[in-house]
This record gives C-alpha cells, structure tokens and sequence, in this order.
C-alpha cells in the first residue's frame, strides 16, 4: 500500500534497551529486562520462549495491548522511526490494524462471536475510514478467498461459531492482513490448533509473508516451528534474550545451554529421519534413546487386551430437537503386553482420549470388551470393579487441575490406599516414600498444591497414580501441558518408573515427536478408528495410511517441508 | 419451524409451571392449620355458615384428596377462581379489573429501570477507575439497599408532602373525570412516583449486572482483537463489549420480571394504586384467602409469559443458539 | 492472614464492617438497654426526637420508645436474616450438589423443581406462605427460606458441574473413593468461597423481605421489627416524618452494611477470578 520511506538498510522496527515493569508482588520486577532488536522489512523473527519469558510482552507493548499493571520502564520501540510507545493514542491506532497487524493464539476466542465474520473484517477499513461499505465488503471476500478459506461468499456471512479453529484462525490472518500491513506480529498463532492444521496455517504465513515482503514477529514456544520459518531467532528466558541470531546458525549450533535445553527436547533428529534410510536411525539411538529398539509386542503375555470397543455420545435435545450423534470409538481392539509401552496417537476428536477413559473406567463403552489379565472390566460392577480397578491408574494431562488445591500433597497420594483399607499412617508414610521415588522430597508432602510448578505436580500426579501399586498406567496427554525442557525430565522419569516397577504405559498423545521418545508400539486413530498399528520404528520409517503421513508431515520442523520455504529453514 | 417448535415448547413447559402451582395452592390450603372451608373463607366466612358450606361443596371436603384436587384444578381451567365474599364479586372479575393498573406500572417500572440501569453500568464501566464511575456504582449499592416501600414513603414525603409536585396516590384525580388526552396526561402525572419508586431497585440491579458483564467481556480476546484492528475505544465499547455484556442482562430481566411484580405489592400499597398488588394487601387485611391464591395464581402467570418472551429475544440476539435447547 | 490483608484492602467493606458491629452490638445489649417490652406505652404519643430527654429517637402513635423498637428490632432482623439463610443453605447446598454431581435425570429433576420455585414471584409467594401458616417467627423464616434457597442451589450445581470434571476427581474415582467422600471432602470444600459470598447477600436480602413483610402487617405479631415500625407510621407520615424515617434509615444502614461486607469477602475469597482465566 504505502511505500517504506526509510532509508534501505534501516530496520523497520527496532526495539531499544526496552523494559517492561511487572506489577508490585509479581515473581521477578521486569517482564522483559532491557531488550534490544531489529526487524527489516521482509524478515521474520522468531521470538522464542517458554510460558512466563516475557516473549509476547514486547508485542503487546507495541500494539498498546500491555495486560493492566504492566507499564513501560525504559527503552523505546522504534517503528519507522517514531517510538510507539511515547505515542499518543489517535497516532497509535492509526498504527494498528494499518501498519501494524496482529493475530493471537486462541481462534476460539479471538473472534466477536455476535458479529458476522464480513463485519468484523470489514471493520479492519471502517476504523481507518477507508472505501465504502460496499467496497470494504468485496475487500473481505478478496481476503477469504486469498487465506484460502473453503467457500468464503458463505463464510462472509457466516458467524464464527459456525468455523472450525483453523477456518477461524484463517479468518484472523485476513482481518490482520486487510490493510497490508509492514509489520505483522503472529503470538502463537497454531498452538491451539491440530498439528495438521498447524502446518497448514504455518505455511500460509510463510506464503503471504514472502508474496507481501511483510515483516514478521512470530512468537511460539516451539523450536519446530522455528525451522520451520524464521530466518533469525531471539530466544528468550525470564525476560531477557539468552541469545539471537541466524535462525540455521542457532538451530545447528546453540550457544546458550538453554537454547540446546530447549532444541534438545525436540526429538528432531528422529523427525528428521520420516522417510530417510535406516542408517540415519542408527544416529537416533542415542543415550536415553528417542525410539526403543524394535520389540515385537506380541511375544509377550498381554496385560490388557481390548476387542470390538464401541462408544457413541449423544446430546439429547429438546423436547423439539433433533439428537446428535458423535462416533468416539468404533470397533477398537488390541493388546498390550506385560511391560510394554504403547503410544495411541490422533488428533483432538480422533477418540483417542474417550479410549483411555473406557479403559481406567471413568467411561463406559457401549459395547465391547476390556480384558485385564482375562477378567473382563466391562462385565463388572460395583465391589468387584473397584478391586479391579486398583490395578489401571491414570496420569491426567494438567498438572493444574489434576490435584485439589484444598488437599495436601500427602493425603492426595494417600487417598487412594486409605480408601482401599489402608490404615492412615501407613499411608501416608507410603506417599513420603513415593514423593521421593518420584524425586521430591518427603518434607513435600505437608504442602498444597499451589506451592509447586508444573513439572513437579506432574510427579506427585504419577505418585498418586503409583500408590495402589498399579499394572497399568494410562498417561493422558501426561506432558502436553508442560514446557518443552519439563517434558523430556517427565518422559524420563515415566520410562524409568515403568523399568524399575514393572508396569506396562498406555502413552496417550497428539504429539508425534513424544510418542516417539518413549512408545514401543503405537496406534493412529482418527474420527474413532485405529487407522494404523506397528511398533514406533515402522510408522515413522514407513507410515501406511495416508492419515499417518500427513500427520507425520505436519510436524514442524521436519527437513522436508512441503511450502515453498527459503534456504534458511529445515537446517536440521 | 425451529421456532414454532421452541415456541410450543415453551408453552408446554408453562403449562406445567402453572399447573404445579394449582397443585402447590391446593396444598397450600390444605397444609394451614383448621378446616380448609374455613381458611379459604378467612375472617370473611367464619361467621357465614352458608358461605362455608358452598365451599365445603365446592372442594366436596368429604371426598378423598385427589377428588378434591381434581375439583379444584378443573374449576381453575374453567376460569373459575372462586367468590371473594369480602369483596361481594367474584375472584376472576377482581382481577382482571385491577390488572390493567398493574401492567402500567410494572412495565413502566421496567422500562425505566432497565434503560436507566444499562447505561448507567455501561457508564459505571466504561469509567471504572475514575470517580464519576465509583459514584454511579456507590449509588446503584444505596439504591439496592434501600427497602422499596420506604423508597416509595420518602418520595412522597419529599415530592408531594413538602414540595407538592407530584400527587401522592392514587391512579388519577379523584372527582376530576378528565377525559381523553387530559386523561392520559392526569395518569402519567399519577405514574411517575410509583414507577420511578419501583423501578429504582431494578434499576440498581441492573447497573450492576451490566458493569459486571461488561467488564467480564472486556476482558476477552475478541475486544484485544478489535483493538489491534485500530478501532475507536467508543466503538469497540458499543459493538463490541456492550453487545456481548447484554445477553446475560437479558435473562436476568426475565427473572427480575418476577420480583417487580412481587414489588408492585408494596408499591401499590404505599400509592394506593389500584392494581392487583394493593388487592393482595386488601387480600392480607381482610384474611381473603381465595382471592389472595387467585392474585397469586396471576403474579406467576405474568412472569411465565414476562419469561418466555425474554427466552425469545435472547435467542434472536444470540445467533448461536438456532434451536431450542435448553 | 492473606485474606485479612485483602478483606481490608475493600475500605467499603471495612466501613460495612464497623456498620456490621455497631448493629449487632446494639441488638446485643437491646434487653439491657431496654429491658421493658418495646410495646410498652412509656410516654405521650408523637413526642419528636429531643423533645422530652430520655427518648431521643421520640415515641410513636401509641406513645411507645422509639429506641426501644429500633434496638430490640435490630435482633429481630439479624436473627431473621441469619437463621433463614441457614435454613436456605441447608436446603439449596445439598440439592445443588446433588444435581450438580450426579446430573443426568437426577439433575432434571432437582432443576426443574429449582426453576419452579425461581419463577414464582418471590415476594408474592412469602407473602402467601405467611399469610396462611399464620405470621410467626417460625413461618417467617421458613417463607424467606423457601423464597431464597434457588439462587444456591444454582449456585452450587454450576460449582459441581465444572468441578467434577476436574481430573482430580476423577482420579479421587479411578482410586475408589466413594461418592460420599468425593462430595463432601473433594468437592464441597472448593465451593465454599462463593458459597460464603452468597450467604452474606443473602442475610441482606433476607433482612430485607422481613421488613417488607412485616410492613405489610405480616410480622411476628409479639416481636417488635423495623418493618412493623415503619408500617405503623405509614398513615401517619404527615404528623410524624421521623417515625418512618429512622427504621427505615436502620435497615438501610444494615443492609447496605451486610453488601459491602459481602464484596471484601468477595474480593478475599476469589481473589483475581477474571484474571486466573
């Protein structure tokens, strides 16, 4: 639209010795300490991070979005020239949505949901005060259709309840890009979305960026993402930048222990190696080992064996309206052996879930049978069940949610026993000894919940899970709510327990790259049917079903991305 | 035909309402200490062995309990809700003579309360960290904690008895028999203490209620995404936190809806306004119970109907709810 | 020792707070102050406040102390506000975690008999319910209690619905706890907050619909309340302003007392509620 009148050369944004105050009683004093960068025209910067670094902090800042309490300490922020954050309010917004867009991280919610999606793109010229209604109206089915967006005269007038995550979040990056913005700023843009869809989205950027010569901020917390698209990399911890530079100088040589922490736990040589000769799997096995070695799962007794599961929720309606149905799980059989591990692999809706919950007994199945060393658990009601159940304990996904804050963390572990008949005492003596089998230390069991992080809820969840001595555990997306560099201590530590113990995993996730760090065998399922079965190393070399590759290719971060991606990404 | 459906369905769920309220005024009568004839009689039919014994009839008191409920219910679906004896005419007749006054006055009430206490909240919200805000809010608290019928004394001691404004009571001047427009304009002067009374709890409450949602919805990322569209902070208040903040202000109405007319009572008390609510007190004084359950029968079915039409507008301002579930 | 800390950082709340106390404590010593009954006729009628020393809120149509009524009054509105909302809460606390944890028909069946009681006009239906059972303290706070149990158990049920999905309930299920124990220690507890928030509106609203009643000539017939006082004065307001004006400004006082506190509490108990989101 309007043509850069810097001088060449001179970066379009750049941030100087920025820092932002944190309110008083907040954990550190600054969200970001006295930060300094650059961003040119027709680059895109990612800004890396894990939850409370203060990644997105510089962008709300820029976009005067700063959560309340948080204000400017030092520093500027020079967009062409002019500091946005010594500007006055009517400049600033002639800014955004103009020269500056933005797109945020939750689709769900980041759309007005009483207002059509024409409207509220629509909008994007009206706060300018540019074309007339009819014409901004054309302007927005431009826009859906160049975001690719599958049928956009109806989605126009279509409100947002009515999209799926990824349709919305195409709707944000149309709303963000209707002025043609020089700078846009992407704050985790596909975390909340499906790996496929994430892929999807990612190349979109990519493809509009390099048509537009936009200049990009994309902040993620995923190093995959990063190969993916950027061509420089700020790396951020705590509020400071622990290290920047080339996105392929970073990727293959981290300086900072931190940024190896966090390109580590990425199993991304095993990513690498979709597709690629056996030999480049041999380089994979290393210390801790990304993929166990092959072992056939059915030489062993099996444990659980699951045959004919079905399950079908239903919203009843009204007393006028019509009842929905939604498939979960649909003829789902196989077995696990006695000291295997096996990963079940989908998307969000696949039933992936739904299957574990039948298996621990929080579900019922419909029809089908759930054999535990021969006794069949669907069969079962009452007394006997809950003998039974004992023996099937569970690691749930939030480390937040899965422990009541109201309970200290010794009786929550001990809770299970004494409801079993153990004395009291005894119990929890039991969960002291479990805290420190978990690596925490006996003196943990006096304190609430709230007094730990994330990563160390996760261990006293798998505590709790152990105290029944359990023989199966069933991990429900046990570390998709952790950081990137707690994951790899949590799968550790779930791999190591499962050796030492004797029991067998269930490893219930989305996320390929961590099935693939621990899982013996896995199983794909998508819309409530196994789609593919094998051990971990076959479906990575040779996926089957096409469901499987496209999951495999979705990953970020893989060599051999699909979009017509610059030189400088998929180093790995 | 989603809404014929959501409609029908409405109405059946009325129906039941309304008739579990027989049931429970049946009971009701039942549950009161002595003889059933002679509480529904109250002081009125105590001294009238005639009176008792037409009633004693009516219920057929020697019959089981269903027998005499199903007589009961069945006179009620003939539109026959008794006799008051104190009164010399029947329930129904009562009522409905009376009931005019009172959807005046409530739906009065409720405009007033409803548009004043949205934009003050909106106000309140919008200015929520100057003073001008806390003042709004300080006042809507005041208002909300004043007893509604000491409100109404205050006024009158204020506007009529010391500053003479405004008529104290009644519906329109006694003796006058003004007559088309003059009429009109001799109730409106007689409705302003009353509905303004009564409409400022509600109106309280809804500034409450409005400055809550507003500032809940003000915290969601559809308003963050407005902002960094460039819109105008005015604008994104209207279309896009006030729009969002109304759907709940409007099931709530509908359920204050119930309370305004529980509030009419003594209003109409205090104003001597010729409603339904000043006869339920005449009810009270005189123990007519049967006309007290016929009133009462009338107050639920108002905000069964106050209800369902607020049901209908929420689901037309809300587009994601097309059918009728609940 | 943190919620202190919050509760007064709310200066309304504390301002409630002082309110709050000097009511109580003036229905605390109303039987020392006044140990006469307040019904007794101690002077000549209509006496303004000031005018004869000793009766420095004046008398009343029936020549009674008006500071008599108002501090033997204050007892009769706490004690009916704070035993009815008990009663409320032991009805609508049990039935609102009950529909609330089990759902399904059970939760049908129990909304439905909410939503009954929602929809009737609630003052009509105290009015109605005291009329008949014969005005008493008993039938006083039964009506109010029948008339304000729904908002809680509403209340409880949404706190039980999005608990109980919560994984540390379900993992409470998968380890054999039984359903008893999950409400009452898993569950129960993490309601409380907003519960007690509830509670102390309540007592407001309760005081409320007493003095309304009881203006409406449906009191206790043997104790004296701020309601009765101001109904007693309502014929006579011409004559004598201050017999409606000072109950009516004791419950306004208390009432708008009881709000504020609820707000620290609010403010105490759910500290950053939009934020945590």
């Amino acid at each position: 639209m309007s043509e850069p009148t810097r001088e060449s050369g001179a970066p379009l944004l750049r941030i100087e010795r920025l820092s932002l105050a944190l309110p008083e009683g907040a954990d550190r004093l600054y969200a970001v300490d006295n930060v300094s960068y650059d961003l040119t025209a027709g680059e895109i910067l990612c800004v890396v991070g894990e939850s409370g670094s203060g990644k997105s902090m510089t962008a709300n800042a820029l976009m005067g979005l700063l959560p309340s309490g948080v204000r400017v300490a030092q520093g500027r922020a020079l967009f062409d020239g002019q500091d946005v954050l010594a500007m006055d309010e009517l400049s600033h917004r002639a800014l955004r949505g103009r020269r500056i867009g933005m797109i945020f991280q939750e689709p769900m919610t980041a759309l007005n949901p009483l207002m059509r999606v024409g409207e509220q793109i629509a909008e994007v010229f009206e706060a300018h005060d540019l074309l007339t209604p009819r014409a901004r109206k054309e302007r927005a089915l431009a826009l859906l259709e160049e975001v690719r967006l599958p049928d956009p005269t109806s989605a126009l007038r279509a409100y947002p309840f009515e999209l799926s995550g990824g349709q919305r979040q195409r709707v944000m990056i149309a709303m963000a890009l209707a002025l043609e913005p020089e700078l846009l700023i992407a704050d985790e843009p596909t975390t909340a979305l499906d790996v496929t869809t994430q892929a999807q989205i990612l190349h979109l950027v990519k493809d509009l960026q390099a048509r537009r010569g936009m200049a990009v901020m994309f902040i993620t917390h995923d190093f995959g993402v990063v190969a993916e698209i950027a061509d420089r990399v700020c790396v951020m911890r705590e509020g400071k930048i622990v290290e920047m530079g080339e996105a392929r100088e970073v990727l293959d040589h981290p300086r900072h222990d931190y940024t190896r922490a966090l390109i580590d736990a990425i199993p991304a040589d095993v990513v690498a190696a979709v597709g690629r000769p056996a030999d480049v799997l041999a380089a994979v096995e290393r210390p801790g080992g990304a993929i166990p070695p092959q072992r056939d799962g059915t030489q062993s007794t099996p444990l659980l064996s699951v045959s004919g599961l079905d399950k079908v929720y239903r919203t009843s309606g009204g007393w006028f309206q019509p009842k929905r149905e939604v498939v979960a799980l649909d003829g789902i059989g196989f077995s696990l052996g006695k000291g295997e591990t096996l990963g079940i692999v989908g998307e969000s809706g696949s039933g992936k879930s739904t299957l574990g919950r039948c298996i621990v007994g929080l579900n019922r199945p419909d029809s089908g049978e759930i054999r535990l060393d021969g006794v069949d658990l669907s069969a079962l009601e009452g007394r006997a069940l809950r003998a039974h159940r004992r023996r099937i304990q569970m690691v749930f996904q939030d480390p937040y949610a899965s422990l009541n804050p109201r309970i200290r963390v010794g009786m929550a572990i001990a809770q299970g026993p004494i409801a079993n008949g153990v004395p009291k005492a005894e119990a929890l003596a039991q969960a002291r000894a479990l805290l420190a089998t978990v690596g925490l230390d006996g003196g943990a069991a006096e304190r609430y919940p709230h007094e730990f992080s994330g990563g160390q809820r996760q261990r006293i969840g798998i505590a709790r899970a152990l105290a029944l001595n359990p023989e199966l555990i069933v991990a429900d997306e046990a570390v998709s709510a952790l950081d990137v560099s707690i994951q790899a201590q949590v799968l550790k530590l779930l791999d190591d327990l499962k050796r030492e113990l004797d029991l067998s995993l269930l490893f219930i996730t989305h996320d390929l790259r961590v099935a693939a760090q621990i899982c013996d065998r896995l199983i794909v399922m998508q819309k409530g049917r196994i789609v593919e079965h094998g051990s971990a190393r076959e479906i990575f070399n040779s996926p089957q079903h096409p469901y499987t590759r496209e999951l495999l290719e979705a990953i970020p971060g893989r060599r051999d991305a699909p979009a017509p991606v610059t030189a400088t990404a998929g180093v790995l | 035909m989603a809404y014929v459906s959501l409609i029908l369905g409405r109405v059946g769920k009325a129906v039941i309402v309304l008739l579990a309220i027989l049931v429970f005024n049946f009971f009701l009568i039942h549950a009161a200490p002595g003889d059933p004839a002679a509480v529904m009689a109250g002081e009125a039919g105590a001294t009238d062995q005639q009176f008792l014994d037409d009633l004693r009839e009516r219920f057929g008191l020697d019959q089981p309990l269903p027998v005499q409920l199903w007589r009961y219910m069945s006179g009620v679906l003939q539109l026959d809700f008794g006799y008051s004896y104190r009164q010399q005419m029947p329930v129904l007749d009562l009522i409905l003579e009376r009931l005019p006054a009172t959807l005046l006055l409530t739906g009065a009430a409720f405009c007033i309360s409803l548009l004043f206490g949205i934009i003050a909240g909106a106000l309140a919200a919008m200015r929520a960290k100057r003073p001008s805000g806390s003042i709004i809010m300080g006042l809507a608290l005041l208002f909300y904690a004043t007893p509604l019928y000491w409100v109404a004394m205050m006024a009158v001691l204020v506007f009529s008895v010391t500053l003479d404004w405004l008529p104290a009571y009644g519906y329109s001047t006694v003796g006058a028999d003004y007559t088309g427009l003059a009429h009109v304009g001799d109730v409106a002067v007689h409705l302003i203490l009353p509905a303004l009374t009564l409409g400022l709890f509600f109106m309280a409450v809804y500034t409450r209620m409005t400055r809550t949602s507003m500032l809940s919805v003000s915290q969601q990322d559809f308003v963050k995404t407005a902002r960094a569209k460039g819109l105008a902070p005015g604008v994104i208040q209207r279309r896009h936190i006030l729009r969002n903040a109304l759907l709940p202000i409007i099931t709530l109405a509908g359920l204050q809806a119930g309370q305004m007319v529980g509030g009419a009572v003594l209003t109409e008390t205090v104003f001597a306004w010729p409603g339904i609510g000043r006869l339920m007190y005449e009810a009270l004084m005189q123990r007519d119970y049967n006309l007290l359950l016929g009133i009462f029968f009338f107050c639920a079915l108002l905000v069964i109907l106050f209800n369902m039409l607020t049901d209908v507008i929420y689901r037309l301002a809300d587009p994601r709810i097309k059918q009728g579930a609940t | 020792m943190n919620f202190f800390k919050r509760f007064a950082q709310n200066r309304g709340a504390l301002v409630g707070l002082v309110i709050l106390g000097l009511v109580v404590l003036l229905a605390l010593l109303a039987p020392f102050l006044y140990p006469d009954s307040p019904w007794r006729m101690v002077q000549r009628p209509f006496l303004a406040p000031g005018e004869v020393s000793g009766f420095w809120l004046g008398t009343d149509v029936m020549g009674r102390d008006v500071a008599a009524g108002l501090a033997h009054g204050a007892w009769v509105s706490l004690l009916i506000g704070l035993i009815s909302t008990v009663v409320a809460l032991a009805i609508g606390v049990p039935l609102g975690a009950l529909a609330g944890y089990f759902g399904g028909k059970v939760d049908d069946a129990l909304m439905r008999f909410t939503e009954f009681f929602q929809t009737i006009p609630n003052f009509a239906l105290a009015i109605v319910l005291v009329a008949i059972m014969e005005p008493s303290t008993f039938s006083i706070v039964l009506a109010i209690a029948i008339v304000s149990w729904p908002p809680v158990a509403r209340l409880v049920r949404g706190e039980f619905l999005s608990i109980k999905h919560r994984e540390y309930v379900e993992a409470a299920r998968l380890v054999g706890q039984t359903h008893r124990d999950i409400i009452i220690k898993q569950i129960l507890p993490n309601t409380l907050s907003p519960v007690i928030v509830l509670a102390s509106l309540m007592v407001a609203t309760a005081i409320l619909l007493e003095s309304s009643l009881s203006f409406l000539g449906l009191g206790d017939p043997d104790t004296m309340s701020w309601g009765y006082m101001i109904g007693a004065a309502r014929t006579v307001m011409r004559q004598a302003w201050w017999l409606s004006v000072i109950p009516g400004v004791a419950i306004l006082l208390t009432v708008l007392a009881l709000n504020l506190v609820g707000e620290g509490l609010d403010d105490a108990l759910n500290p950053q509620l939009a934020r945590a989101r």
